[in-house]
């Protein structure tokens, strides 16, 4: 029978909600069979939605959630190739379709990958796994107990075995066992969970292949580039089109009026041309009348000035007031301590460029207008429902091939460059490809927001820590907050203290802000666990002893919750980081030790800096040792990697990265005046990982907020010099 | 119209010799092996070599190349065998997104083509104008040096024609 016709009997299950049924394996796409089907002598079979395998015993899992370096791509098949008793040398990543009924939430962000596919992607495993056993028992003749898989084969305990080639086909036409009865395996048996696999794109990447979206290439393509007004916001009245129109490559040239939406439409100069060169050559000539009359009008300034006079007094809203601050504070046996902490706005500076490449066409006879798009996103749903929205295209009439991306750190979750794109290429009726220049996609990025903290405390005559207040000033757009601008009450150490008050003031601004890896935490964080050590150091007190008095016994703020505190585990990286990095041994001068803990998505982190700091203030950073909880490991390698990335990541961003606005205007636009961190900066990373028996959770965010804390308490303890603000190269500081 | 050598194959390309290298690579070519980051030799994205020695593409007009013969990530390898630090990449899992490393790997061709056992500073060096902005800079010396302590002769198309 051949898979269409099988698969036309078989019932499609997917649960509303975004969960997917094991049964629901009639899902891949012919789109993506036909890849394989005809060609091959060869038969697929598919075992569920995730699997196929071949009866050359050739194993095909999907891969259904972006993959932008975080990893997971390479991950979740190894979850699924475990649980199925696969050996990893056969098996064949291949990207999933856009199809969220039958693969789930095809998102990433957050951190949230793992953890939400985890019980998902054992659950494809063991099911394809009980398939291929079933199969076994059949062909075999013996009791399906006696037979176990492993190695991409079915053994029995005779010693007689059956490759999962040969059952393919019959294992493909058993019945999936009920979700409720699959067993997972132990981790005592794991051979591919927990060991280090090559990414599965490393042949590609390595070799020059076609992987990205700014690589897309489609017959008859045209190149576009898309001029917005440098102040965000503004409309366009008139641009020297007919000019650039003249200009070697170019094709055409017009004005398109947005929707005021910076996620979506803003107005602007479209050029497009025979090649992206011509296009960014246009851009260049481009001479453009903007109308800046109600654009932004944001300046970091005023933000600093405003910030400075506010400093040391509450903010405008309460959100929190537990025991009595005031008391604590006005006792004279305590010390009290009081500061204003700053940091700026940043760019997500993804190396990849922002781009999209889009074909619509529209329907002729009557037909609807359909639109195929190559687009590096982490939110292709995003996309899918503006379609509808804004072009009337459902479902049925929009194709959407989620590319790898060239880095995004939380950046391609909006949908301007997608909608600029479709725009271009309704147009022009003819598939385009977008690339917007490093210029642009500096400027025009959502960025992280800067802020500042007016923060006060006090330790008691013992040097323990008493009271805790803080003065938030964050930024808000339309009334509400901007993505990270917020200071929770669980942020460590509010819920560990009896006295504590919170409160905020919000900044109204224009320019555009976004999730930057770990929001809030990457500068809460820096805020908090430098203040705390200040305080740690005014107490008279070992930091490593403060913390852990302040988490007290170990305990679970929200039992069960893997995103509450959990002190316990807490206390483990912190006492692991500490051990592993020499804490407490003697240290020439000039050279310091600093730490810092931190717990954002469901991510127990402790992380000690080792510096070396001159009188010229040259740093230098020799070591950074890493203390993670995540649960358990899947890809080991790509775990060490996403440490070291946040790590470096982090250190870059504290050095020097700053992005300042003056009368709506962004200042900053590529690597001349945006300075990013080089090989020879590089400290080494030494990391370390409990794997206790929590459900894993992701680890493309956490390791970053705790190392700039890390850092400017080891300057402290170098130098006794304190730093209150990033980047640090403001304070002199120069990387080295 | 111009010839335009690029891993040992000849290419009439008709376009303005102002025309960065980059641009006629990926658009005009097909070659998308090599990236475009800033545009400003800044970021090392788009690293070539011409004549063995690697240069950014995006700031060399075509007609600076001239006759030279240019290698891009494409050609690196030897037919189906890998260069070493092809390899060297896969095995020690350098990227992350993998944006940049195409030219990672160009620049530290260039590097062993000419110095088969550089130190960590001599490797600095050389790749110190390759930015990641994934931060896998650990990795990549690590496997440039496992490349060059690998020994093995240093295939590179574009030196062996100038030699
Ligand atoms: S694109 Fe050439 S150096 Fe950045
Ligand atoms: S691996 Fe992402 S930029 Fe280097």
């Amino acid at each position: 029978m051949s898979d269409l016709n099988r698969r036309s009997f078989i019932k499609t299950t997917g649960i509303a909600g975004g969960g997917v049924l094991i049964a629901s394996f009639a899902s891949v796409p012919p789109g993506v069979l036909a890849q394989t089907d005809d060609a091959d002598l060869v038969s697929n079979y598919d075992l569920n939605a995730f699997i196929k395998v071949d009866s050359s015993g050739k194993i095909t899992i999907y891969s259904a959630n972006p993959e932008m370096g975080q990893g997971i791509k390479t991950a979740l098949p190894m979850i699924i190739a475990e649980e199925m008793g696969a050996a990893w040398e056969d098996v064949t990543v291949l990207d999933a379709p856009i199809d969220e009924t039958s693969f789930g939430r095809q998102s990433a962000g957050g951190s949230t990958t793992i953890p939400r596919t985890w019980e998902q992607m054992r659950k494809m495993g063991a099911s394809a796994r009980e398939m291929f056993l079933s199969a076994g028992a059949l062909v075999m003749e013996v009791s399906k107990d006696e037979l176990e898989a492993s190695r991409s084969r079915v053994a029995h305990t005779s010693g007689r075995s059956m490759t999962f080639g040969q059952l393919a086909s019959l294992a493909s036409r058993q019945a999936p066992p009920p979700e409720d009865e699959l067993m997972f395996k132990s981790r005592e048996s794991y051979t591919i969970i927990g060991t280090s696999v090559s990414g599965v794109d490393n042949l590609s990447i390595t070799t020059g292949l076609a992987l990205y979206g700014i690589d897309t290439n489609r017959r008859d393509m045209l190149y576009a580039a898309y001029q917005k007004c440098p102040t965000i916001g503004g409309k366009v009245v008139r641009a020297n089109l007919e000019e650039v129109k003249k200009m070697p490559g170019m094709i055409d040239a017009f004005l398109l009026s947005g929707n005021d939406n910076p996620r979506e439409l803003m107005d602007g100069v479209a050029l497009v041309g025979e090649n992206t060169w011509a296009v960014f050559q246009a851009k260049q000539a481009l001479d453009v009348e903007w109308d800046t009359s109600r654009a932004s009008k944001d300046s970091w300034t005023a933000m600093v000035n405003r910030a400075q006079s506010l400093h040391g007094s509450r903010g405008d809203t309460e959100t929190i007031d537990k025991g009595d601050v005031e008391d604590v504070f006005e006792d004279a046996d305590n010390t009290t301590l009081e500061a204003l902490y700053e940091f700026p706005f940043v760019s997500h500076f993804c190396l990849e460029p922002m781009n999209c490449t889009a074909d619509y066409r529209k329907g002729s006879d009557g037909e609807k207008d359909s639109l195929e798009m190559w687009v590096p996103t982490q939110r292709a749903s995003r996309q899918l429902e503006m379609c509808q929205r804004l072009y009337g295209l459902g479902e049925d009439e929009v194709t959407i091939h989620v590319t790898r991306l060239g880095g995004s750190f939380g950046r391609r979750t909006s949908n301007e460059y997608v909608c600029e794109a479709i725009e271009i290429s309704k147009r022009m009726n003819a598939p385009v490809k977008l690339t917007w220049s490093r210029e642009d996609s500096v400027r025009h990025d959502f960025f992280r927001s800067g802020g500042f903290q007016s923060i006060k405390g006090a330790v008691d005559n013992e040097g323990k820590l008493v009271a805790f207040e803080n003065h938030f000033m964050g930024m808000e757009t339309d009334g509400r907050p901007v993505s990270g601008a917020r200071f929770r009450d669980t942020e460590f150490p509010v819920q560990n203290i009896s006295d504590a008050y919170l409160s905020q003031t919000m900044f109204d601004i224009d320019t555009p802000c976004g999730p930057w890896r770990a929001p809030g935490s990457n500068t809460n964080a820096f805020v908090v666990q430098s203040f705390l050590n200040e305080l740690a150091h005014a107490g008279g007190r070992d930091y490593v002893e403060f913390l852990l008095e302040i988490l007290g016994e170990p305990r679970w703020f929200e039992p069960g919750n893997i995103r509450s505190l959990n002190t316990g585990r807490a206390a483990d990286v912190i006492s692991l980081a500490a051990e592993k990095s020499g804490w407490g041994r003697s240290l020439p001068a000039g050279t310091g030790l600093g730490m810092a803990f931190y717990f954002c998505h469901a991510a127990h982190i402790a992380e000690v800096a080792e510096v070396t700091v001159d009188a010229d203030r040259n740093l230098h950073i020799d070591n950074v040792t890493v203390a993670v909880d995540v649960g358990p490991i899947i890809n080991m390698s790509g775990a060490t990697s996403q440490v070291e990335g946040s790590v470096i990541d982090g250190i870059s961003t504290m050095m020097t990265q700053k992005i300042t606005m003056e009368e709506g205007q962004i200042q900053q636009s590529n690597f001349h005046d945006y300075e990013v961190m080089r090989i020879g900066q590089t400290p080494s990373v030494d990391i370390h990982f409990i794997q206790s028996e929590n459900h894993p959770t992701g680890l493309g965010e956490p390791a970053l907020p705790p190392v700039a804390p890390a850092v400017a308490n080891a300057i402290f303890s170098a130098t006794g010099h304190r730093i209150r603000k990033m980047p640090f190269a403001e304070e002199g500081y120069t990387l080295v | 119209m111009v010839d335009l050598k690029v891993n040992g194959k000849t290419h009439a390309v008709d376009v303005p010799s102002d025309m960065p290298l980059l641009w006629v690579l990926r658009d005009v070519l097909g070659l998308i092996g090599t990236k475009y980051g800033c545009g400003i030799a800044q970021c090392g994205a788009c690293t070539v070599h011409v004549n063995g020695a690697s240069v950014r593409s995006c700031s060399t007009p075509l007609a600076a190349v001239g006759d030279g013969e240019v290698t891009t990530i494409e050609g690196l390898a030897d037919g189906t065998n890998l260069h070493p630090l092809q390899q060297a990449w896969i095995e020690h899992d350098v990227a992350q997104c993998g944006y940049c490393q195409a030219g990672q790997i160009m620049s530290a061709a260039a590097l062993l083509a000419e110095n088969p056992s550089p130190t960590d500073a001599e490797i600095d060096l050389a790749l110190q104008g390759n930015y990641c902005r994934c931060g896998t800079y650990n990795r990549i010396r690590k496997a440039v040096r496992s490349a060059s302590e690998a020994g093995v002769a240093i295939f590179d198309p574009a030196t062996e024609v100038t030699a």
